[in-house]
């Protein structure tokens, strides 16, 4: 009785190891920063050329949205911005919506606290890039994937 | 109805950011949707929200339909002098919209 037990309990703990194992691998958090961002003509634009650093800013999107027609999403850049240069813009774009350029923020300089929240719309599962251009052409950038069940703005419905 | 709802915090001080939330009635059309008669629906989305307090913009949004309907942004302004902070927005369709919040600097 206790050598079944004990044998019962081994295989739960391996199998939940496995289980465990399977439902982490496609959550990963973020791409490793040197991944190349996905391919969009406005946000190509917005670069000309120039590679973004993928530090300070932060972009918060749950990893699986039920419904694509609002989804929550927070930006926020980190400081110190005394001093230093200010962020003039943030743009957000999508891989996959009809309007890849989404929305885009302006500050004025001098402003210590730059966070976002609002919520989007995604035309189903993506990537989606923001840019913080600074006052000195420095560009940082962040990507997030979002895994979209019912997608918004499709064929009509 | 109001068009528009404003929330800003309690205590507010002087030269510190201070949060902002506003959210703005409004369809966000995408122009993808058809109306029940089958016709398609245009596109008609705010496509500008502009933020001034104290003769200066503090908060300039451009936006598409990626936008969710409702549009609901909270943002941080530093906090200079009590005053009106003062919103103003526009759709495709020229439609304007506005909407006042004060601010009380403690």
């Amino acid at each position: 009785m206790t050598m079944f037990k004990h044998r019962v309990t081994a295989s739960r703990r391996s199998v939940l190891r496995g289980a465990s194992a399977l439902v982490l691998v496609p959550w990963l958090p973020a791409r490793a920063a040197d991944d190349p961002l996905p391919a969009i003509p406005a946000l190509a634009a917005l670069l000309g050329g120039r590679t973004p650093r993928f530090e300070r800013l932060r972009m918060q999107v749950p990893p699986l949205a039920d419904n694509g027609q609002a989804v929550p999403l927070k930006l926020a850049l980190s400081g110190p911005f005394s001093g230093g240069p200010s962020v003039e813009a943030l743009h957000l774009f999508s891989e996959r919506n009809p309007v890849p350029d989404m929305v885009t923020f302006r500050f004025p300089p001098g402003l210590e606290r730059i966070e976002i929240d609002t919520r989007v719309r995604l035309a189903g599962t993506q990537r989606l890039v923001a840019v913080a251009a600074m006052s000195d052409a420095t560009l940082y950038a962040s990507v997030a994937e979002v895994v979209v069940t019912i997608a918004a703005c499709l064929d009509g419905s | 109805m109001a068009d528009a709802r404003i929330s800003l915090p309690q205590d507010i001080r002087r030269g510190e950011p201070f949060e902002v939330r506003i959210s703005i009635r409004h369809a966000m059309e995408t122009g993808y949707r058809t109306d029940e008669t089958g016709k398609p629906v245009p596109r008609n989305v705010v496509n500008r929200l502009l933020c001034r307090y104290g003769g200066e913009d503090v908060f300039v949004v451009r936006m598409t339909s990626g936008i969710a309907a409702n549009p609901y942004f909270r943002f941080f302004v530093t906090a200079r002098e009590s005053g009106s902070l003062d919103f103003e927005w526009v759709d495709d369709a020229g439609n304007r919209g506005q909407a006042q919040a004060q601010v009380k600097v403690a």
